[in-house]
This record gives C-alpha cells, sequence and structure tokens, in this order.
C-alpha cells in the first residue's frame, strides 16, 4: 500500500528539504522503496542535499511534458538500491507544472514505490499547490519560532481545506539549551500552539551542515538528529517509538510522558 | 504542568511573550480579523445584550476561537461568548 506524503512548512528555510532528505534516506535505510520528488521548480535543492547534482539528466518538468518517460528521470542512489530522486528543473518556474499533471505522476509511482516524498517549496502559491495535490498525508516542519508557526498554522489551515486529513508536525532545530532558559518555545508549546499530532523533534546541530556539505544525509548515525530523523521513519511506518530526551543533562525527561499520545 | 509551577511568579520570558503573542495572533489569522475589531466586537455584544439583562461582568468571557463546521469537514471560527447573567431588566418587554 503506497504512501504519499508531502513535506512542508509554508516559511522558508525550516528544515523541509533536509527533512526529506533524512526521512527519505531512513525509509531506504528501513527497506522500503523509496521516491524523493523535488517540486520546489526553478530553486531546485534536494539534489544537492542529497549529493546527487551531478547525475541530473531529466527532471520533473521533462516527464510531465512528456520529453521523456519517468524512468529516465529517476536518479537511482548508488548507497541505497530502494532510493530514488526526481529532481526538479532549476531553469523552469512553478507554472510549468500543474496539479492535475503531478496526480497523473504520483498514480504511475504509486505502482512501483513503498513511499512517495513530495519535498513542497516555500510559500502558498502555485508550487504548493501542486505538492499537496497528489498527497495522503502531510509532514509539517517548523523551528519553535513566531514567524515559522505562524506560517505553519496558515499551511495546516490550507492542508485541512483541502482534505488532507492527516498531518503530522516536526519540530525542528530545537535548542533544548535555549528553551531551558525560556528563551525559546518548548516542544511542548509548538504542539499546544499548533494543535496537530507530534511525529518528531529535530535538535538543531551542526552535523547538519555537515552532513550538507558533503551530500549525506545523517539519518541512522549516532548523532541526535541522526536518531530523531530514523525514529521518524520508524513512527510513519507505525512504530510506536519513545521520543529522545534532547537535553544533556536528562531535565526534561518528564517531558517524554507528555508526548505519548495516540501515536 | 509542572515545570511551570516551579517557576511561577519568575520574570516573563522571551518564549513566554512568544507564546502568548502567537496564541492571540493565530485567533486573529484563523478568524481573518485584527485584534481591534475583535474588541471593538467583544465591547458591543456586552452593550447590546446590558439593553435587556443586567451582566455579571466579571464572570464575562468572549473569545474567538475555532469549532467543528456543521459539515463536519474542519474548524471554522467560532465566537464562544460565557455571560453570567445576574437580572433580567425590569422594563424588558422584548421576547
Amino acid at each position: 500500500m503506497s504512501e504519499v506524503i508531502v513535506i512542508t512548512s509554508g516559511k522558508g528555510g525550516v528544515g523541509k528539504t533536509t527533512t526529506t532528505a533524512n526521512v527519505g534516506t531512513g525509509l531506504a535505510k528501513l527497506n522500503k522503496k523509496v521516491v524523493l520528488i523535488d517540486t520546489d521548480i526553478g530553486l531546485r535543492n534536494l539534489d544537492v542535499v542529497m549529493g546527487l547534482e551531478n547525475r541530473i539528466v531529466y527532471n520533473l518538468v521533462d516527464v510531465v511534458e512528456g520529453n521523456c518517460r519517468y524512468k529516465q528521470a529517476l536518479i537511482k542512489d548508488k548507497r541505497y538500491p530502494n532510493l530514488f530522486l526526481l529532481p526538479s528543473a532549476q531553469t523552469r518556474d512553478k507554472t510549468s507544472v500543474s496539479p492535475e499533471q503531478m496526480k497523473k505522476l504520483v498514480d504511475e509511482l504509486k505502482e512501483e514505490f513503498d513511499y512517495i516524498l513530495l519535498d513542497c517549496p516555500a510559500g502558498i502559491e502555485q508550487g504548493f499547490k501542486n505538492a499537496i495535490s497528489a498527497a495522503d498525508r502531510a509532514l509539517v516542519v517548523t523551528t519553535p519560532e513566531v514567524s515559522a508557526i505562524r506560517d505553519a498554522d496558515r499551511i495546516i489551515g490550507l492542508l485541512e481545506a483541502n482534505e488532507i486529513k492527516k498531518i503530522n508536525l516536526i519540530v525542528n532545530r530545537i535548542r533544548m539549551d535555549m528553551v531551558k532558559r525560556g528563551d525559546m518555545m518548548s516542544i511542548e508549546d509548538v504542539v499546544e500552539i499548533l494543535a496537530i499530532d507530534l511525529i518528531g523533534a529535530v535538535p538543531d546541530d551542526e552535523n547538519i551542515v555537515v552532513s550538507t556539505n558533503q551530500g549525506e544525509p545523517l539519518v541512522g548515525d549516532n548523532s541526535l538528529p541522526g536518531k530523531a530523523y530514523l525514529n521518524i521513519c520508524k513512527r510513519i511506518m507505525g512504530e510506536d517509538v519513545p521520543y529522545l530526551d534532547l537535553s544533556s543533562d536528562g531535565f526534561f525527561k518528564k517531558l517524554s510522558k507528555i508526548f505519548k499520545k495516540s501515536n | 504542568m509542572g515545570l511551570k509551577e516551579l517557576f511561577f511568579g519568575r520574570k516573563k520570558t522571551s518564549g513566554d511573550y512568544a507564546k502568548d503573542r502567537l496564541k492571540l495572533l493565530l485567533v486573529s489569522d484563523r478568524a481573518n480579523c485584527s485584534p481591534d475589531v475583535m474588541e471593538q466586537i467583544k465591547n458591543e455584544i456586552i452593550q447590546v445584550i446590558s439593553k435587556y439583562v443586567e451582566i455579571d461582568a466579571s464572570g464575562l468571557d468572549i473569545q474567538i476561537t475555532q469549532t467543528e463546521s456543521e459539515g463536519g469537514n474542519g474548524k471554522v471560527p467560532a465566537i464562544y461568548a460565557n455571560i453570567p447573567i445576574k437580572e433580567l431588566k425590569a422594563n424588558n418587554t422584548k421576547k
């Protein structure tokens, strides 16, 4: 049973592409057949975060325009046999694809893949509409900051209006040292404000920059974000995984009980 | 929750400000009207009701919140008003 997941946020720069790359790679590590689709036409980035930028021949626009078959455009990740990327076009714009075309393409891909992850662009215009048109469920990424949360709230409203019922939250770039001082909203605060089910929290970490520099998603490694992303993958697959203690001294262990909602 | 009680009475942190601001902001974003308009709505509701009944102002609670829509397909903004009545006014002849 294939699942089509859109990763969106509204706000730019909160970690959609990083999340798509890591969740996609993580699901592939857990032996699922996964295709990542970069729907940000004109400003593609999923290819570079995945380290696959030198392998692009055809892209999403080529496929919807019929210039090639989708199999020709898919890039197979040499590190994971079940992981594929459909890159976006760099020299076109978001009007080059319609929601109907996206839906048609995704329907074809559903025959072959367990998970189809759509990396959504920032904003609420054509790019966003294309990305959500074919999705069964959504992961809304936000950081614990006022503007990101405000935009995430708007996005949640738009997702619900578009009949996407399964919406989960990822709180990204959390800094427990700042939360302890009261200078950053906590994961619990964000969940309370946005009122959707949490599926994971990823700490802010220098390792993410390093991983992007090298084009190597860090999911599944020993770092906190690596473990956090892998846990998100397991929860997507239906496993009930306890939340990591993201602080260095176990101070927030009791908070993990609050997140043990229906998950 | 436990931790908040621990810190009760301390100065408000920037995180607290952020949370309070966001809560207000999202309510007006969702209802598609500004906090000033909301204040006006509140005051005018109080005025109208006060024409017919005496209100217990201390127990008054009017907010714009969210509720399930009639069709059951998502949440819509709604005005919630809890207006405790002290007594009906003597010259009230309307039904």
